[in-house]
């Protein structure tokens, strides 16, 4: 941690960059810090409790305009801004990453590739909580499925804290926000609920990197992580991606190729 | 206000004659790992051991989404369906925290400010609020610093204190109150002079209010909004389960000749609240939204409805997904 303040103060001083995105301490465990000063990156923290998806500020244009700035990543950062390259929302040129492995040592990476494989070392795995969710979850049946999800999404309030907290949902109109024609009922209720996370399932299926930040942002404890989650466990195998790992190749409802083995396709 | 003692087992029949009575009751209930305001009919199902509700109780005066009127074209003709305030039923609202219970005077300050909420006011008057004195708090809490306290009766219909027998110090405040307490009257006696403040969580002031509006008075153009919000996410979380946030937005249900006209929660922390058609938006930025939910609740309320607009119950702090805590940014101002 130490080594990564030192690098942050002296890339604030020399002027290579004019932020460092990192964590500071928050209330109750580190939070996202915005670094401006080699004198505030004393404040700068990066260890395993740090969880938020720095990710989601990399690409508001707001707050980091055009200079060249620096973001202390931990992994399922990391991931996102492969997404985020795969999806051409980011300059390599604006952009550095510092991140430390769990080893303690620092690297310093400038580009998709670089960052790519950094991330090829780490394999996605569920934690406790996503392992028990949902293997309650694959146990059930289809009936089950529908009436555990239509519980969780029916307590559902539309505060969009899921959405804001995501890294990939930088669209600056979202389609919840459409109105003519309004796909989608603005207000909460149980269908209207639906509609709200049935688009947004299927708007990050193939995307999604499993981070995690959805869920955690939800402030009725809805495990809505999950459901893209699991959505891309199951299309990783079938697509040849390596989960949590994005890949040139494009995402795999949105691109197409000739070489597909699907027949229908051609 | 009389105060009288209520012992366990007189609790449990008056509950139950409140159940009776066919009053709707909601209550905070664990489920799903949180707990929040349900409905109940008996007082087993209500939680226990929980510093506060996830969100507030402010969704029984101020439904989620609520139909302000329906119509239908016949014939060339609009057939219209008011909201029928004799829809509401009378409702009691069980244990709701003094904070909470103190944010119904900001609530319908708002909705009444210029001409009567007919909707508002049509669940207000039917709703009898018991509220239950707070024993523990956390380190969000801080009713105290803003008018308010753990055992602050603004708002409340009737108080309860919990004492160690089970039983309870009755503060029967409003005529209401007393109406509810009717419905079991053998259950209260005489008071037995029990130290209200013992059973109670002793919570010090946080900051002064005064210091606090005297700095944001001068405060509009200050550098402050921006620096903490920065890594603000513009979400609705935090007015969500805000006891006293009243934005809404209104929308329209049609289906072919007919239609409802509905008036659902909104946020002025969202960046479409303020856009106007033109594509003009007036807060633009972040900053400019966090500036607007501070002044709102600090300075424009105080000034303009005589009543601050926040309760000090801390549910905006554990909700916010960024650790915006507003408990260190209101002081971080005070001290400024
Ligand atoms: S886990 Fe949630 S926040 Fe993270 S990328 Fe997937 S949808 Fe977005
Ligand atoms: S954060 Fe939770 S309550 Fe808010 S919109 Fe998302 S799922 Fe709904
Ligand atoms: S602003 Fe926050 S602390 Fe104040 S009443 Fe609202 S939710 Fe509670
Ligand atoms: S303060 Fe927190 S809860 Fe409120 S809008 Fe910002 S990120 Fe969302």
């Amino acid at each position: 941690m130490e080594k990564l303040r030192e690098r942050a103060a002296a890339l604030l001083a020399d002027g290579t960059v004019s932020l460092v995105i990192g964590f500071e301490e928050g209330t109750k465990r580190p939070r996202p810090f915005f670094c401006r000063t080699s004198d505030q990156a004393s404040k700068l923290i990066f260890d395993s409790r740090c969880f938020h998806n720095l990710a989601v500020y990399v690409t508001k244009k707001e707050l980091v305009g055009k200079e060249p700035f620096a973001v202390t990543a931990p992994i399922a950062t990391l991931r996102s801004i492969l997404q985020l390259y795969v999806e051409n929302q980011l300059k390599e040129e604006q952009m550095l990453i510092l991140t430390a492995d769990p080893a303690g040592e620092l690297f310093e990476l400038r580009s998709f590739d670089e960052i790519s494989a950094y991330v090829a070392n780490f394999e996605l795995k569920r934690g406790e909580r996503e392992e028990e969710i949902l293997h309650k979850i694959e146990g059930m049946t289809r009936e089950e499925r529908w009436q555990f999800w239509l519980n969780e999404m029916s307590q559902c309030f539309k505060c969009y804290a899921c959405r804001s907290a995501c890294p990939l949902c930088y669209c600056t109109k979202c389609v919840v926000e459409v109105n003519r024609p309004q796909w989608i009922h603005p207000w909460p209720a149980p269908l209207a609920n639906m509609e709200w996370h049935i688009n947004r399932a299927m708007h990050m299926v193939g995307r999604c990197t499993a981070c995690g930040a959805c869920g955690e942002a939800c402030p009725v404890g809805i495990p809505i992580d999950l459901i893209t989650r699991k959505m891309m466990e199951d299309l990783a195998p079938e697509f040849g991606y390596i989960p949590g790992l994005p890949a040139r190749q494009g995402n795999a409802l949105s691109s197409w190729r000739l070489d597909d083995r699907e027949q229908f396709i051609r | 206000m009389e105060t009288k003692y209520i012992s366990k087992e007189g609790l449990g029949r008056w509950f139950d004659a409140i159940v009776a009575s066919e009053k709707r009751i909601y209550a905070p209930v664990k489920s799903r790992g949180q707990v929040d305001f349900k409905q109940v009919k008996s007082l087993s199902e209500v939680a226990d051991e929980y510093i506060q509700t996830t969100q507030s109780i402010k969704a029984a005066v101020f439904p989620k989404a609520e139909i302000l009127f329906s119509y239908e074209k016949v014939n060339g003709k609009v057939n219209l369906t008011d909201f029928d305030p004799n829809s509401v039923p009378e409702t009691v609202l069980w244990k709701v925290h003094p904070c909470d219970a103190a944010g119904f005077r900001p609530l319908s300050a708002i909705f009444n400010w210029d001409s009567a909420d007919k909707l508002h006011n049509a669940h207000l008057s039917r709703t009898t609020i018991v509220s239950y004195g707070c024993a523990i708090a956390d380190e969000s809490c801080f009713c105290t610093s803003v008018n308010g306290g753990p055992g602050n009766l603004n708002g409340s219909d009737l108080q309860l204190t919990m004492l160690p027998d089970g039983g309870a110090i009755a503060e029967i405040i409003t005529a209401r109150g007393e109406t509810l307490a009717s419905l079991c009257p053998d259950a209260f006696v005489a008071d037995r002079g029990d130290d209200k403040s013992a059973h109670l969580v002793d919570l010090p002031a946080r900051f002064s209010l005064e210091e606090v509006q005297s700095k944001l008075n001068k405060a509009f153009d200050s550098s402050v909004w921006k620096q903490q919000s920065e890594r603000c996410l513009g979400c609705g979380a935090c007015a969500f389960v805000c006891p006293t946030c009243a934005c809404f937005d209104i929308q329209e249900d049609v289906h072919g000749s007919k239609g409802r006209r509905i008036r659902c929660w909104d946020a002025c922390g969202f960046s479409l609240f303020t856009l106007h058609t033109s594509g003009h938006n007036p807060r633009e930025h972040q900053s400019q939204r966090w500036r607007q939910r501070i002044l709102h609740k600090f300075s424009y309320m105080p000034e303009r409805l005589n009543v601050v607009g926040c309760t000090g119950c801390g549910r905006c702090s554990r909700a916010c997904p960024v650790d915006m805590n507003i408990l260190e940014h209101i002081t971080s101002i005070a001290e400024q």
